[in-house]
């Protein structure tokens, strides 16, 4: 079953056509990276499909809110990693604070950084970092993860921390969609590609 | 030869000029009065407003050609003329000032020139009440600061329980009189009789209050010149000069030719109803130290509640600025730009006296709306480059978590900012202390209004300034502090 399905996407910036003619769709539990060179619109798309930005023609189908693990994180820095991870089930799902609470502990303690959840962002490495934003974006279980170059900040042996992570992740059934330029961690994670052009 | 010039030059400056100078007898009496302080005292011509005219401008006018010389007029504020002729600024003082000990005791001070009664003025629907000051006890009565009235109301204050209310100008106590917002008003006559023509409800008690002169102050060291100043006033008054120019500004009674004769036959002049008398500064540090404390908390409880105020109207301020449509971010930038662009003296007024008839405000609570509102207009911009600053980044994650336009400044874009506007925060409020300074001008008695009564009263500004320095700084060194402490605490 098609968790995201996109249909001639067209994304201009600043007037200038970077990305025509798209298609592609992901399945539910499949592990898809999005290649290409640099300038080639991988993030463009990812931010249309969160509707960050604007696309400029086609259709993109999809059931829900993304989730979103940006190349720098972006963790809020008044909030501790805990507070991160809790903040939007609170108040966007309407959970309780203590469900809220209890949840991303165990979303942060399964991605090996329940020690850190009372840590400040820049308390923070980039490898830990990028962990409590994927478990931020978990907390509101979206239908598809969307990861911008996640490989940007980490060095190689944090790369087969995360290769091995997304596997896991997809093994439990998580959709994720990531733009990336590194191949050897694409096969790494033994993801799906599709190539801009 | 280059230096050889300028050597020949800065002694020609040196010595050369001033000897040319002191060489001859000056050409002009410089002489000080406050302008502001209006008919018949001295006031700018309706007619040519680049001339004074005025009782005192004329009896100026008899003392520079009596010496041989022509008047020169310099403007000074009332409360700042005993000052300004005992640094020099001018060689006599002369507006409606009043002969008290105290000033004898620090200045030249010339023979009188003109006696006056204290009136008590009332609103009429209060005639039958108010007879006299003591049937004032407990009431607001009004006068200027630093007069021979204040002394009047200070001593009542202590016998008869009434409140005394300080202005800076003689206008405003007779309107806030009409308007109720005092029960009488304690001034000369001259400005009683001014005030009850300007104020149809209002009537002067036939009883007097006491008893004063008006004389001109020169700098301690000028003896000489008041010396002959004397005798140009008895000729004055024996010639009938003075009688003239008094009757020509309808201030002439059977009080002047007592005192002219008196003083022609070189007698004393009758004793005022001034009991200020010279103490030492230090005693008088302490007889004035409950006072200043108490000047001190209202200036601080003015502060921080007008504080409050502009931070929650600055916040609104800066949020609609940045999330509001375009006809709120219109009224609102309108808004920060009339309140940046006018002087924060000028609102005051206008809310306690320019609203008046239409909302009537307590002073204290004029003073915390004009405070309040003109900070607010600073802290909105503070806050509106604070919200500016927080990285967009911070925003995208907040949008793709789902979080709201207003959940997201509640939760992480306005605690973002909150963290760089502490700083500037923290400097706009050691500044809102020391402006709370200005809301004196609508009767709130505050530190610095409180200094200035003090230094009037003992001629003297060096142990009231120390003391009201050194009362602000224990106000605004903590508060730095604090904010330092919670900057580190946010950098680590």
């Amino acid at each position: 079953m098609s968790v995201l399905s996109v249909r001639r996407l067209a994304i201009e910036r600043g007037g200038r056509a970077i990305v025509r003619d798209l298609d592609f769709s992901v399945g539910s539990g499949e592990l898809v990276a999005l290649m290409g060179a640099s300038g080639s619109g991988k993030t463009s798309v990812l931010r249309a499909i969160a509707r960050l930005d604007r696309s400029a023609g086609g259709q993109i189908e999809l059931q829900g809110r993304v989730g979103f693990v940006f190349q720098f994180h972006h963790l809020f820095a008044n909030m501790s990693a805990l507070a991160n991870v809790a903040v939007a089930p609170v108040h966007v799902l309407g959970r309780s604070r203590q469900e809220a609470e209890v949840r991303a502990r165990v979303l942060l303690t399964s991605l090996g950084v329940g020690d850190r959840a009372e840590a400040y962002p820049h308390e923070l490495s980039g490898g830990e970092a990028q962990r409590v934003a994927i478990a931020r974006a978990l907390a509101m279980d979206p239908p598809i993860l969307l990861m911008d170059e996640p490989t940007a900040s980490l060095d190689p042996a944090r790369r087969g921390d995360l290769a091995a992570t997304l596997i896991r992740l997809a093994a439990d059934g998580r959709t994720i969609l990531m733009a990336t330029h590194d191949e050897d961690f694409v096969g790494a994670c033994r993801a799906r590609v599709v190539t801009i052009k | 030869m280059k230096q050889f010039c300028v050597a020949a030059l800065l002694c020609a400056v040196y010595f050369g000029v001033p000897r040319a100078a002191a060489a001859q007898p000056p050409s002009v009496l410089r002489w000080g009065g406050d302008a502001e302080g209006g008919a018949p005292f001295v006031e700018a011509d309706p007619n040519d407003p680049r001339h004074v005219v005025g009782f005192d401008v004329e009896v100026a006018t008899i003392l520079a050609h009596g010496l041989g010389r022509e008047p020169q007029f310099v403007q000074a504020g009332f409360t700042s003329l005993e000052a300004s002729a005992a640094r020099g600024d001018f060689d006599i003082g002369l507006s409606g000032i009043e002969d008290t000990p105290a000033r004898r005791a620090r200045l030249a001070v010339t023979i009188p020139y003109y006696e006056f009664r204290e009136r008590v003025t009332v609103r009429k629907a209060d005639a039958d009440r108010f007879r006299s000051l003591a049937d004032l006890r407990g009431r607001r009565v009004a006068t200027l600061g630093a007069t021979l009235a204040y002394d009047l109301l200070l001593n009542a204050q202590a016998d008869d329980g009434l409140v005394p209310v300080t202005y800076e100008d003689d206008v405003h106590p007779y309107s806030d009189l009409a308007l109720g917002r005092v029960d009488a008003v304690l001034l000369d006559q001259v400005l009683a009789d001014r005030g009850v023509k300007r104020n149809p409800s209002l009537m002067n008690l036939e009883k007097d209050a006491g008893i004063g002169h008006y004389v001109g102050v020169l700098a301690a060291s000028n003896g000489a010149l008041r010396d002959r100043i004397d005798d140009i006033l008895r000729t004055a008054m024996r010639d009938g000069r003075l009688e003239s120019i008094f009757r020509r500004w309808g201030m002439w009674n059977q009080d002047q030719p007592r005192l002219y004769a008196r003083l022609s036959a070189n007698q004393p002049a009758p004793p005022t109803g001034s009991t200020a008398a010279t103490v030492d500064p230090w005693t008088a540090a302490r007889r004035y130290a409950p006072a200043m404390l108490r000047a001190t908390l209202i200036t601080l409880a003015l502060s921080c509640v007008a504080m409050l105020l502009a931070v929650a109207v600055g916040a609104a301020i800066a949020a609609g600025r940045v999330y509001g449509r375009p006809i709120v971010r219109f009224a609102l930038t309108a808004y920060v730009e009339v309140v940046r662009g006018t002087p924060l003296l000028l609102q005051l007024f206008v809310i306690y006296f320019g609203v008046a008839a239409i909302i009537d405000l307590p002073a204290f609570a004029a003073a915390l709306l004009g405070l309040g509102l003109n900070y607010a207009a600073y802290e909105s911009e503070i806050y509106r480059g604070a919200l500016e600053a927080v990285p967009v980044g911070q925003l995208e994650a907040a949008q793709a978590l789902g979080l709201g336009r207003w959940q997201t400044l509640w939760l992480v874009r306005g605690p973002q900012a909150f963290r760089f506007a502490l700083a500037p925060m923290t400097n706009d409020f050691v500044a809102l202390l020391k402006d709370s300074s200005l809301v004196s001008v609508i009767t709130v008695v505050e530190l610095t209004k409180q200094t200035s009564i003090f230094a009037a009263n003992i001629g003297s500004w060096v142990v009231p300034g120390a003391m009201c320095a050194a009362l602000y700084l224990v106000l605004s060194l903590p508060l730095a502090h604090a904010a330092r402490r919670i900057e580190r605490s946010w950098r680590t």
